[in-house]
Order: C-alpha cells, then structure tokens, then sequence
C-alpha cells in the first residue's frame, strides 16, 4: 500500500488549462496517473488532449467530482485565486487537496485553515511538489503523480519520504532510488508558514502503513513542524527515521526563498530541530549527501 | 517587505490608534520648521529620531562620529543641530553591521511624558494558523531577552480569524497588564486598532515597543510611541498604497538587482558563492560548505525552470560581490532539463570571462548530456559527482589558491 493516493485514485486538476497546470497534467498522463476531469470556470465542456487520453474539463470542483468520481484534486492557479480554489474543493467535498500554488497571502491561508475546520478535507501544501506513489512500470510510471515532482527519478518500494522541500525531496528520493530502495509515498507539505498538513501528520500515516519501514523526514528552519514530530515521534514511532534539517547557516531575520523558512526571535534555529531530532532517536544526516544512507544504516 | 517608523504610524493612525503628532523631515531646515510648530502648540520637548530599517538606533553611532540616532530636544535649534548631523550621514547600530545606514529622513515628533512602558505586538501564531496578540509590562526591553528569560511577563491571545477581536480581548490584555479605570477601555481601542491594521494591511507584525501610558493634559492616556511594521510580500499586490512605501535604498543592490531576473538571492559574508535551484536545496548547499570547512557567500536559488538568460544573470550577480573567490553550482534537474543549465553555464562562463574556481554538480534529467556540454567547452569547469563531493572539491580548489 501506501498513504494518501494509490495508482487507482482518479484525480480533477484545477486551473488545468493554464499553462503550468497544463504541463504537468501531460507528465502525469504520461506517468499513468489518473486524471478524471480538469476544473476551468468558463471552460466546461472542453476536452484537455494528450498521449491519447481525453479528459473532460467542467466549471466546476462540483460538477468534476460527480461526473468522474474522482476524490482528490490539484490545485495549479496563480496565488490571488488559490484560497478560493482550494475552499471550492473543500466545498466539493473531496478527501485531499493538493495545492502546489507559491504566494499565496499568509491571511488568505489562515481564513481557508479556519474554513476547514470540521471538514473532511485534507489539504496538502501550498507551495509544495506534491504527492507521489510511485508504481510498478518503467521509472516508476503506472503510479500516482500529484504536482511537480520528476516522476522517473522514484521507485516502487518501502521508505517514505516527507519534507518541506522540493528539491531536497527528490535529492533523497533519488538518493534511495540510486542504492535501489524505493519508496512508499513521498509528500512535499510545502514550504508556507500556514500549510495544510504537518511534519506530524504525514508521519502518523508512515506508522500506520503497513508497507512503509522507513522514515526520512527533511526540514528546515522556521516554525517548530519538525520538533512537533520529533516529540511524537519519541514516543509513538515504531520505524526507522532519518532525517536532515536545512538552514544551519542562514542568517537570522532573513526568509530563505521559502515564506516559512525564516529564524525570528530565535525561535525555529536549526540547531533547536537537530537537537529535537537526537532527543528522539532520529538518525541526523551530517549534509544532505547522506539522507538515505544514514536511513539505511538503521534499517 | 519592511517599512520606515513614519510609515508604520501612518498607517496606524489610520486605524485609529494614538501615535505622537510630528513629521517626517528629509531637510535640517524642515525639521527647524516642524519642531517650531511643535513649540507653538505647547509642547516642551520634541524627539529627532533617524528613519532606517533597523533597530538600536538611540545607542547608534554615525560614521561621521555623531553620536545616537534618537534625540531628546529643548529647543528648535537642538532640534535643527541633531537634523543636521543625522540627515545624509550613515548610522551604525547593532542591527545593521558595520556598513551602516544612510539616513535620508528624520521623524520629529512630539516627546510625551511617560509614565509606564508596555509592549504589544500582533503577529502569526504558526502552530495553531491564527493571529496571536502579545503584551508584556517589560516594554523598552528587548523583547526576545524577556521571552527567554522571564516567559511568564509575556501574555498571548490567540484570535480566531474567523470572529476576529473582540473589545473583550482587548480589555483582558488591559487588565492582563494592570492598567485601571478609563485606561481599560482606551487601551482596548488601542490594541484593536493594531489587530485591524495587522489583519487589514496583510502585515506579518505589527509591533509597538514601548506602548506607553503618557500623561496627556493632566489624565493619563494610552500611545504608540513607537512603532514597526513588516507586511506579507506575497499580499501587496492588493495593496498598491502600501507597496508605494517600499524605500529600494534600504535593500541591498544586488538583492534588487536579483528580484529583477526573479531570482532568490541574499548575500552573506563568505566567499564560495552558489548558484542552486530550489530554496531548501540552496540552503542545504550553504550549509555543506560551511561543513566541509568552506564558508558561503550567498543564498541563491534560481528556481524550477531556469532559463540561460537566469543563467547568465545570475553568474553576474554572483560575480558582482568582492569576496568570492570560488563558485559551486548545484542543480537537481528534476523537471528542468540539465543539458540547457549546462549551456547557460558555459555561455555565462564566457560572458563574464570567469577566472575563478568554478565546480559544477548536474543530476537529474539530462545530466549525462550536461556533463558532456561542459567537458567539450574547454573551459575548466570541474565536476562534482554527488552534492558533498562538489561541496569538497570547491573548498580544496580554494585552498589550493592560497
């Protein structure tokens, strides 16, 4: 198994003719993900066309859902539309939402948390790559590919994988890849300071499937995510965890490229997640060189 | 993004909170002019306090020797005086390193009779996704100092966005700080004044240090007698009149230069420079250098889908700063293609006719190809197999240089 998405769950994608939206819905038909329907207001009844496959585009979350069945959706409009777009589906509601959206307002964020409140939505992101279950074909392909992460560089296997990061996420995923581990699921929670999914929750889903052995968990400063999970992790977490904080020297008071990733009243340093880390048995990778090596040295 | 303390009270104002009355002055002759109207009005003392984006202004120095960045006036001519020697000087405090900053306004303001310093801020409480409002009795402190050391001087309210505050809220934090009488239900406008300018303005913190109870012809009153502001850069595409705030000569040239390629870049004292797609991979890099005994020179993340215009631009950037002596690029081309970062690297090799260590690291999509187009340039590019073996290299390339 894995979590959150199997290769069989049918997903919408909002804004997906857009032209970022666009592209990457042509790598996941060509991963073999399946995409249902295509959410465009003003657009429904067109078709969005590639590799052979069709798939309907609708006005609405609404209307995509009831018409394809799917239950998951992903969110690619530009950041002055991303709450709407992403209370719509929870409106709609469907089990999980991705959103890959980068900029979205810190108080739009917090009006669509609150509105998700009794819900039962699971948001993932925004300003993150997405979910991937990798699958059984070439590079991986037949999985399910949320977002924008490179679907070839997985493999089917038993590490999960959760960060903050896209591209530390694929540098594990290919880490693993490259020794011949695969993965079970590998989830960006993004890298916003008010994100849908935590550290914490995609780990409690790591312990309860069955199919996953191993854990790495990527951080990085801002916020207290990480020490959050470590602390449960202490004493709940039955698998293996590895894990590697980024940020150790990033000045304070700045936001490195990420909303999230800033040190503000000395609060969120590096130093205080690798101590929370080694509190709690994790294994700390030295540089990001070693993710998977260091997962591997414990399993 | 950040904004001047004239601003931040601006904008205050607007919401109804209490600020001291005065003026912005960008000449000595205009401050002579404010402080008189001040005088005129009764006032028996007026402040000069320089406008940079920085704290620790009162115990600055300026480079021309001048001392103090806040100054206490008596008369119109101490006021005209201290204009004089902060306007077009730099100011030095503990918050802007030694480079300092160059003072081009002064705020001239009223000096209240105060008779108690608070703190209030408004800002994200990142655990539970609200607003949190914090007030401590220890105001003029350093707030973080009192944090750390007596936690419990520190009183939070968490908002839930939807309700928003109430006037009740307001009257807790009040009486939370032992304010009594009419104090209560002035303070409460108050702070829900900065609840309203948070939420409304899209500001990250909204931060007054000291709130103050004053005395005001002969009661006592609530002030915000000083004030900071940084607000949401994602948000200020709704907030045009805020956006028009933004002072380009208090960010760092390159920083600005960098935002104009939507490029990431914040410089730093080292001098291996990086060029990295990705936030989190461009801070991981940073810290693989210092680890391998390296020090970085900047953060630089050219994002998911650079292009060899990116490239070029970039390089330039890099190479604009002094200090580096070194270049290390680490790009996981998951989506972009390798091959096409490989040939805007040559192409920005030649442009700016590097002459420094240079060691790349391509992986991902493309990057046998990559490797290639950089071997068959004839240029000395060095190539790095995984992100440590890079990081190692550079550091024993600069070595080898010294």
């Amino acid at each position: 198994m894995s979590i959150l998405v199997t290769p069989t769950t049918k997903i919408i994608v909002q804004g997906i003719t857009g032209s970022f939206g666009a592209k990457h819905t042509q790598l996941s038909l060509a991963y073999g993900t399946q995409i249902a329907a295509g959410v465009t207001p003003g657009k429904g009844g067109q078709t969005f066309d590639h590799a052979g496959k069709s798939v309907p585009v609708y006005d609405t979350v609404a209307q995509a859902a009831k018409e394809s069945g799917a239950t998951v959706s992903v969110i690619f409009v530009p950041p002055p539309f991303a709450a709407d777009a992403i209370i719509e589906a929870v409106d709609a509601d469907l089990n999980l939402v991705v959103c890959i959206t980068e900029g979205i307002p810190v108080r739009d964020m917090v009006k669509v948390k609150r509105s998700m409140q009794g819900r039962k939505t699971r948001l993932i992101g925004p300003n993150c790559p997405g979910v991937v279950t990798p699958g059984e074909g070439k590079d991986s392909s037949g999985g399910c590919r949320i977002g924008i992460s490179p679907g070839y560089i997985h493999k089917k296997g038993n590490i999960g994988v959760v960060s903050r990061s896209g591209t530390l996420t694929y540098e594990a995923v290919w880490q693993l890849t490259c020794r011949g581990v695969g993965q079970s699921t590998c989830v960006g929670i993004g890298g916003d300071p008010v994100n849908g999914t935590s550290h914490l929750d995609i780990i409690k889903l790591f312990e309860d499937d069955p199919d996953t052995h191993g854990i790495i968990m990527i951080g990085e400063i801002g916020g207290t995510s990480e020490e959050e999970a470590a602390e449960w992790i202490k004493r709940n977490c039955h698998k293996p965890v590895a894990g590697f904080i980024a940020g150790s020297t990033a000045p304070a008071g700045r936001r490195m490229g990420h909303a999230g990733a800033i040190v503000s009243g000395g609060r969120g340093t590096a130093a205080a997640k690798i101590a929370a880390f080694k509190d709690a048995d994790i294994g700390i990778s030295a540089t990001p060189s070693e993710m998977a090596d260091t997962l591997l040295k414990m399993m | 993004m950040n904004i001047h303390e004239y601003q931040a009270k601006q904008l205050l104002a607007q919401y109804g909170v209490a600020v001291p009355s005065g003026e912005v002055c960008e000449t000595p002759e205009a401050a002579r002019k404010t402080a008189e109207e001040l005088f005129a009005k009764g006032e028996k003392l007026v402040i000069v306090k320089a406008q940079i984006h920085a704290g620790g202004r009162g115990k600055g120095t300026f480079k021309s020797g001048f001392k103090g960045g806040v100054k206490i006036c008596l008369t119109v001519d101490e006021v005209f005086q201290n204009a004089t020697g902060m306007l077009g000087n730099v100011l030095v405090t503990k918050q802007t390193g030694p480079d300092g900053r160059l003072v081009n306004k002064i705020l001239v303001c009223s000096a209240a009779d105060i008779k108690k310093e608070l703190y209030c801020a408004v800002l994200l409480d990142r655990t539970t996704s609200t607003p949190v409002i914090m007030a401590s009795t220890e105001g003029g402190m350093d707030i973080e100092e009192v944090a750390a050391k007596t936690p419990e001087k520190i009183i939070k309210l968490l908002i839930d966005p939807a309700v928003g505050m109430m006037p009740f809220h307001g009257r807790k934090l009040a009486t939370a700080l032992g304010l009594k009488g009419e104090l209560i239900g002035e303070a409460a406008k108050l702070f829900l004044g900065l609840y309203k300018t948070w939420w409304e303005c899209d500001a990250s913190m909204v931060e007054i240090n000291p709130l103050c109870v004053v005395t005001r012809n002969g009661k006592d009153a609530m002030l915000a007698v000083d004030a900071k502001i940084s607000l949401d850069d994602n948000a200020m595409y709704r907030h045009p009149d805020i956006q028009a705030m933004r002072d380009l000569s208090e960010e760092a040239p390159l920083e600005i230069e960098a935002s104009k390629h939507e490029l990431n870049y914040i410089k730093l004292d080292g001098n291996i420079a990086c060029l990295v797609n990705g936030a989190g991979l461009a801070m991981a890099t940073m810290d693989i250098i210092k680890h391998f005994g390296g020090d970085p020179a900047n953060f630089l993340d050219v994002g998911g889908g650079a292009t060899r215009q990116q490239v070029t631009a970039a390089f330039k950037i890099i190479l604009s700063d002094p200090n580096v002596e070194a270049i290390l690029v680490n790009i996981f081309g998951g989506i972009m293609q390798c091959d096409i970062i490989a040939t805007g690297i040559v192409d920005a090799v030649k442009v700016t006719q590097l002459n420094l260590p240079l060691v790349v690291r391509l992986e991902g999509n493309n990057s046998q190809l990559g490797k290639k187009i950089l071997q068959e340039s004839g240029l000395p590019i060095i190539s790095g197999d995984s992100m440590a073996d890079a990081a190692q290299k550079v550091v024993l390339e600069l070595k080898k240089n010294k």
